[in-house]
């Protein structure tokens, strides 16, 4: 009998769990190198010589490069990890997590400081919120990127 | 004996420890949180336990994929504040509490939880951004902390349920320990946020509140909520509620003891990403 995963209907969320974790094993080992100053460093350097050290599909190579949070989950990683590539690039959570909505810092600033995302419509796929995926991008970082 | 005097419950958002190491605390967008902890920091002075248990999650510091334990007990004597990537924050060292922590182990081990004994970690924002909230910047923590690790980045994380019945395990561990010993018990984390996907930055004040409510009055009832509640209503990184029902569980009413005073609640959105709700219980004297 298969396991339930009740929590595959939840709108614009990945649950990390053993089947995530086991897809992105090396990326999210690669994200804990650079808790090290020297990896940064190399890091930073060549940043493809360096990914090219890990035994990652292309996919999460090209995620990291591109610095695509949504595309590095979706192959596996873990924001708790993944935030280890955004302090190398003195990025802060709030800049980290915004860039997943398409919505600019300023927007997504803007929106914490009114009380944040509502649930409402947001509690499981198909309802109207605005994490909906017919309702993606949010914001004008993302509408730029379409153009 | 070693008994528990209160419990202690606040978010660990990294951004409030960046704003306490910056000196941005006086800031607009940080002075109503801080103001909020005021009372607590009197409070801390007032009330200084003995020892600290510090319920708190690892945030792929200590423990990346190599090993995720569920639940693991700090039994060092010291441990050191992590380069979480942005460089350690500048606060003190965390003394241990080996002899209070290895009894702990033994006896909740004894009691059916599988405890991981950990004699070597550093401890990150999880552990030391409640201790910069309730104790400020002093030259050194006003006593020794024993870290106690709840696995809540690889799902599934404990439920809400086993986190209580541990937290009830952990008091009969205190309560068998032979020096006469005023510990508190802290459980960290939450409350409503999400931190990944189109999602972020969900905030949920009614689940919130609720939950403050619910810990309060009826802690039982509240360990039955399941993971997937705590998901669409608080967020996917909000599940780490879960780790405020263990510092309940080891209260004394629980175990027919009086109701706890409320000596402090508060609650304040935003912190960065996430709400900050914070609640300090006394046992009765």
């Amino acid at each position: 009998m298969a396991l339930e995963k009740l929590y595959l209907d939840v709108p614009g969320t990945t649950i990390f769990d053993a089947e995530q974790s086991r897809k992105g094993y090396h990326l999210n080992q690669f994200c804990m190198s650079l808790m090290k100053a020297d990896n940064r460093v190399r890091f930073k350097a060549d940043e493809r010589a360096y990914l090219d050290e890990w035994p990652m599909t292309e996919e999460q190579k090209q995620a990291v490069l591109a610095r695509d949070l949504n595309r590095c989950i979706a192959a596996g990683g873990n924001i708790y990890f993944l935030a280890k590539i955004g302090a190398t690039d003195g990025k802060s959570f709030q800049q980290m997590a915004g860039s997943m909505t398409g919505m600019t810092e300023d927007e997504y600033r803007a929106m914490m400081l009114a009380g944040g995302r509502s649930a409402q419509g947001n509690r499981f796929v198909g309802e109207d919120g605005d994490a909906q995926a017919d309702r993606q991008p949010q914001g004008k970082a993302g509408q730029k990127g379409a153009n | 004996m070693a008994h528990i005097s209160a419990s202690v419950y606040t978010s660990h958002v990294p951004a409030i420890g960046a704003a306490i190491d910056l000196g941005k605390t006086g800031e607009a967008y940080w002075q109503p949180l801080f103001k909020g902890y005021e009372t607590s920091r009197q409070w801390m002075r007032d009330n200084q336990p003995d020892v600290i248990f510090l319920v708190y999650n690892d945030h792929a510091t200590a423990f990346s994929l190599e090993m995720i334990p569920t639940f693991a007990i700090g039994t060092a004597a010291d441990f050191q504040p992590a380069d979480e990537g942005w460089g350690p924050r500048p606060v003190p060292k965390v003394i241990g509490h080996p002899e209070l922590a290895s009894h702990i182990a033994q006896s909740v081990i004894q009691d059916d939880f599988d405890l991981t004994i950990v004699n070597k970690m550093d401890v990150d924002h999880g552990l030391t951004v409640p201790l910069s909230l309730m104790c400020g910047q002093p030259q050194a923590w006003p006593c020794p902390v024993i870290p106690f690790a709840v696995n809540v980045v690889q799902y599934p994380v404990p439920s809400g349920r086993r986190c209580f019945e541990l937290g009830k395990a952990i008091g009969r561990a205190i309560a068998s320990f032979d020096t006469p010993l005023n510990v508190q018990i802290w459980g960290t984390g939450g409350m409503s946020h999400q931190l990944q996907g189109p999602r972020a930055g969900l905030i949920n004040k009614e689940f919130d509140n609720m939950f403050l409510d619910r810990l309060i009055a009826d802690p039982a009832g509240l360990a039955q909520l399941p993971h997937i509640d705590y998901l669409r209503d608080a967020g996917s990184e909000g599940i780490e509620l879960v780790m405020w029902l263990v510092a309940r569980g080891a209260m004394a009413d629980i175990a027919g003891g009086g109701k706890p005073h409320v000596a402090h609640r508060f609650y304040h959105v935003p912190a960065s990403n996430t709400a900050v709700g914070h609640l300090i219980l006394e046992n009765q004297r």
